[in-house]
């Protein structure tokens, strides 16, 4: 996985976090309409990250939630325990 | 249903070969802490929840913790995934060795592989609940611990992202279980479902 890819990924690592944080927030304050903004908002920019990546690296979902290209790219490695995040 | 992120929750890092820290952070994989009993107890026990926050909080935490049992398992392959024999037996991972290989298998510190017993589905709500903030507190705890024993600093820094983690679940089902008191509409802080001060024990729920 190149520099490149890998920043794109920890984006929408982070986007995802955010989203996951604020949708359990939300699950005991449904009412919280601040944090329903903020949760729109970030999952708006979650999907479009993931779009934008999954346009040229192929899906992170399976089961057909992802974006298929021409060829079938779900089985491409790296898998997620073999990505080195090392910093250099 | 269930779908899989071809991507961690985390990026979990590891700095070099460590069989010996793999040992001990594997609890978290299958001990009685761990990851896998925090999912399996949290999603098992959606099912008789009566409100709809803890429907959706189980559903969610319990999502939660299977991200989290996939980190805990990133961090050991990669602990042991280029050790040698000499590494393998100088940890004292021959025993796990011996009947795994380096492959990932459900076990605490000390080999003994995951029971359900671990874990409770009692279908009373607060009982329930009451179980999961002590679950939450018992992985915290075991995280402090690794902390401690590591000595692997991008480990570490992993192993406080998910420490962190349980601090929130804990908040969440101090929330849910607020709830549940006011749902059954009893304004005490030590409350039982069914019960009646008229009736005690309360037999007839
Ligand atoms: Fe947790």
């Amino acid at each position: 996985m190149n520099a490149q890819q890998k920043e794109m990924l920890l984006r929408i690592m982070e986007l995802q976090f955010a989203a996951t944080e604020l949708n359990l927030y939300l699950d005991t304050h449904p009412d919280d309409m601040r944090a329903l903004q903020e949760f729109r908002m970030r999952s708006q920019e979650l999907m479009s990250a993931k779009m934008e990546y999954e346009r040229v690296y192929g899906p992170l979902l399976n089961f057909g939630l992802g974006m298929t290209g021409r060829t079938w790219q779900w089985i491409q490695d790296p898998w997620p325990w073999e990505v080195n995040w090392r910093r250099s | 249903m269930w779908v899989y992120q071809k991507m961690l929750q985390y990026p979990a890092r590891v700095r070099s070969t460590n069989p010996r820290l793999a040992k001990a952070v594997i609890t978290q994989y299958g001990g009685p802490d761990g990851e896998l009993a925090a999912s399996l107890r949290y999603l098992t026990q959606r099912y008789t929840m009566p409100i709809p926050e803890a429907k959706a909080a189980l559903t969610d935490i319990g999502t939660e913790e299977l991200a989290h049992m996939e980190i805990v398992a990133t961090l050991v392959y990669n602990l042991i995934r280029d050790a040698s024999i000499a590494d393998i037996k100088r940890a004292g991972l021959d025993g796990y060795y011996a009947d795994h290989d380096k492959a990932l298998y459900f076990v605490n510190a000390e080999g003994v592989p995951w029971v359900a017993a671990y874990i409770q589905s009692k279908g009373d709500p607060i009982t329930d609940i009451h179980e999961n903030m002590a679950a939450e507190q018992k992985a915290r705890s075991t995280y402090e611990y690794l902390i401690q024993l590591s000595d692997d600093p991008d480990v570490t820094d992993t192993l406080r992202f998910l420490w962190q983690r349980e601090i929130v679940h804990f908040q969440r089902f101090g929330e849910i279980l607020n709830l549940l008191h006011d749902y059954y509409g009893r304004e005490r802080v030590f409350h039982m479902k069914g019960w009646d001060p008229e009736k005690m024990p309360p037999v007839d729920r």
